[in-house]
């Protein structure tokens, strides 16, 4: 039983978090920054689109740093 | 949003899912027998259906905003996996996703496995992989239409979009009675990441009380910004030497 909530837990892990759940802490990170500021009188649009491509590059260069040269790519079991 | 907008964004997100699921059931069908596959298939879209049916509802019901706010925030970090992959991909860091290498993988397992018969279904191996492709790819499928389509107060529209991806898909598929591998898979993943990690910045932020300048036309300046700066990354992380190894995936993604 406890082996198939495990189970259970784990997709929908990967189903929403992915690979890097740095991504998806920024992103919930991003979203609560937007909120506070909105509460203020200063625009808080912009704090996504800052935050996204940082979030992304930051997640890339992560790999891009671990990954050597000489080895094949890696190959993921998810899509 | 334009329903035009709409309608290309859902039909593309649920054609590469629908890509993937054929895959599967075809080499299911192929290397086991058919009526157990299309058993499966059925039985997998009566559950999906099921989960549209108690979900469609209930994501009507929940206040715009915290809607906007919630399914941005899904959209965006489901958006920047794919958009994450597809650069990876894209520079040859991560093996290139290749429908024939995983048909001829799912072939292989399929065919070694023994049959065993569960009540009207002869070839449970065969009902179960198909079952499992089908629920797994569709429930993407299903989470994209609603989301969509309830955040633009048009879910019938985002359904026809899925429906219609889905039955070319499987027309093709069928047709062809082949993995779909001319498909560009990883443009495609790259081109929807983009309009996911898009549309999710919009909703999100502006559930979190943000104010678009411009409003709905801002999504105009968001979509291509992060599509130059996704093909701007997969140029400057590109491999000096592109690998052309390809994965052999044998799971559902």
């Amino acid at each position: 039983m406890i082996g198939r909530l495990r189970s259970f837990g784990a997709f929908w892990y990967d189903f929403v978090v992915g690979d890097d759940w740095r991504v998806a802490v920024g992103v919930a990170g991003a979203l609560g920054v937007t909120y506070a500021i909105s509460r203020t009188s200063v625009p808080a649009w912009w704090v996504v689109p800052v935050a996204v491509p940082s979030l992304v590059a930051l997640s890339l260069l992560r790999v891009a740093r671990k990954a050597n040269p000489a080895s094949p790519p890696a190959q993921s079991p998810t899509g | 949003m334009h329903a035009g907008a709409l309608f290309v964004a859902v039909f593309l997100a649920c054609a590469v899912e629908a890509v993937e699921a054929t895959t599967i059931v075809l080499a299911a069908g192929t290397a086991r027998e058919w009526r157990s596959t299309l058993i499966g298939v059925g039985a997998g879209v009566l559950l999906l259906a099921v989960v549209v049916a108690a979900l469609g509802p209930a994501v009507s019901a929940i206040p715009l905003h915290f809607l906007r706010l919630v399914v941005g925030g899904l959209l965006l970090v489901f958006g920047l996996q794919w958009l994450r992959k597809a650069i990876l991909r894209a520079s040859g860091h991560k093996a290139l996703h290749d429908e024939e290498a995983i048909y001829a993988e799912e072939l292989a397992a399929a065919r070694a496995a023994e049959a065993r018969r569960v009540g009207y279904v002869d070839d449970w191996y065969a009902f179960t992989l198909s079952f499992k492709g089908v629920v797994l790819e569709g429930l993407e499928v299903v989470f994209i239409a609603l989301t969509f389509g309830s955040n633009q107060h048009d879910i019938p529209l985002a359904a026809v979009a899925a429906v219609a991806a889905v039955l070319v898909v499987s027309a093709v598929g069928a047709a062809v009675r082949a993995p779909l591998a001319r498909v560009p898979e990883n443009t495609m993943k790259f081109a929807v990441g983009v309009m996911l990690a898009s549309f999710g910045t919009f909703w999100g932020a502006e559930g979190a009380g943000a104010r678009w300048p411009g409003s709905d036309a801002a999504l105009l300046v968001l979509v291509p910004a992060y599509a130059l700066f996704g093909i701007a990354l997969s140029v400057a992380l590109r491999r000096p030497e592109p690998s052309v190894a390809y994965a052999t995936e044998a799971a559902p993604r």
